[in-house]
């Protein structure tokens, strides 16, 4: 009976933290350039970055605008800068972050900012479709294609891509060259150039020996290190570069 | 039954000239490689072995540049590096520099300023006379006192 009395207790004593979020806004139709806000929201620790913003939205100030659909790390649309970083606010825990200070969320970078932390996706999406980010198959088979657990496991990582663009809009070429096709289109032509399946390597190892192909790559590894499903971004880009060496995958 | 259209977006990009980037790329890791011997060995011989850096003087530098073996090491040397580096302000030059007028006087400017290096450097190495007439013995080469 001791423990069951002591276990509402002990509920109600998890301990919520006032944390300040400093969010860069932007109204396209009232503000000429971005500016800082701070918010204080009660928070805790087991909570994502995302409830903060939630909490800014219902509770504080509506007008606060960001993109968000699954919620889960696995639709890709919260990418964001937070604390300088670009993370999935739904994947940021409040207690992997330093709460005794505030915490600064702003757009992801080298996309048009079009309100507070939404950006222009287009760009990026155009460089995604331009690698032909679809099985080529020439063959007609009866029934499925065959593949063995290797030639399966060749370009696993890079199936692993969301496309939040976490990635692309951390990487310092893309950021003063947006001609440059950026990590993620990289990775999503990997997925198929290293595909057993599918016949149109050459078609896109083609399009990526470009003026603003996989040559522009610095290996900063800002990519990998910002993707927030853990694929080895700056290893895939080097592959391409080394398929394009040999002339095939 | 009907089929789905072939690609919706057929590849638009299109190509302008040669390219090189490729190659570019291939480049600055094969004349790396050569390059860290070829410092590492320029850096040895001139101020580790024999006396060290005391050694340095016209004598000395005239000595190398009449000896064949340092003449090739040298030329090998000033092309890789030079050509080297100004690849490597090229691309600096393609991210940072947007504005077309802009980057095309930048990029003039390094490749006439490499040229123009390449030339005076090659022509020194080969042209270079280490007994200029009427030189103070003591500070020319030992074997210009045979000639």
């Amino acid at each position: 009976m001791a423990t069951a009395t002591e276990a509402p207790a002990a509920a109600s004593a998890i301990q919520a933290f006032t944390v300040t979020v400093i969010i860069r806004r932007f109204d396209p139709e009232k503000d000429a350039e971005p500016y800082w806000q701070d918010f204080d929201v009660e928070m805790y620790s087991t909570d994502r970055v995302l409830d903060a913003l939630h909490k800014v939205k219902w509770d504080q100030d509506g007008t606060l605008a960001f993109r968000r659909s699954c919620a889960h790390g696995i639709c890709g649309s919260d990418a964001m800068r937070i604390n300088g970083r670009n993370r999935l606010a739904c994947k940021t825990l409040i207690k992997d972050l330093d709460i005794t200070k505030p915490i600064y969320i702003e757009a992801i970078k080298g996309l048009p900012l079009e309100k507070d932390l939404i950006v222009d996706m287009e760009p990026f999406f155009e460089s995604y479709r331009q690698v032909q980010p679809f099985l080529i198959a020439n063959s007609k088979p009866d029934k499925e294609r065959i593949q063995s657990i290797e030639q399966r496991a060749r370009f696993d990582d890079t199936t692993k891509c969301i496309l939040c663009a976490a990635c692309t809009s951390s990487c310092p070429v893309f950021w003063t060259d947006g001609q440059y096709f950026g990590p993620a289109a990289i990775v999503n032509a990997h997925r198929f150039i290293f595909d057993s399946r599918d016949d149109a390597a050459q078609v896109r190892l083609d399009i990526l020996n470009d003026k603003e192909g996989v040559w522009r790559c610095r290996t900063t590894f800002n990519c990998s290190e910002a993707c927030p499903r853990g694929i080895e971004v700056t290893k895939a880009i080097s592959e391409v570069k080394q398929a394009i060496l040999r002339g095939k995958p | 039954m009907t089929t789905i259209d072939a690609p919706r977006s057929p590849y638009a990009r299109t190509r302008r000239g040669l390219n090189l980037e490729k190659w570019g790329w291939i480049y600055m890791r094969a004349s790396g490689v050569v390059l860290v011997v070829l410092i590492f060995g320029h850096l040895f011989v001139n101020l580790v072995a024999g006396e060290g850096v005391k050694q340095i003087d016209f004598a000395f530098v005239a000595g190398k540049l009449s000896d064949p073996f340092w003449q090739v090491w040298d030329t090998l040397l000033l092309w890789l590096a030079l050509i080297h580096g100004a690849n490597g302000m090229r691309t600096l030059v393609n991210d940072y520099v947007t504005k077309p007028r802009v980057r095309g006087i930048l990029l003039g400017a390094l490749v006439a300023s490499t040229a123009v290096l390449l030339i005076l450097g090659t022509l020194v190495i080969y042209t270079f006379d280490p007994c200029p007439a009427g030189a103070d013995p003591a500070l020319v080469a030992s074997f210009c006192a045979d000639l």
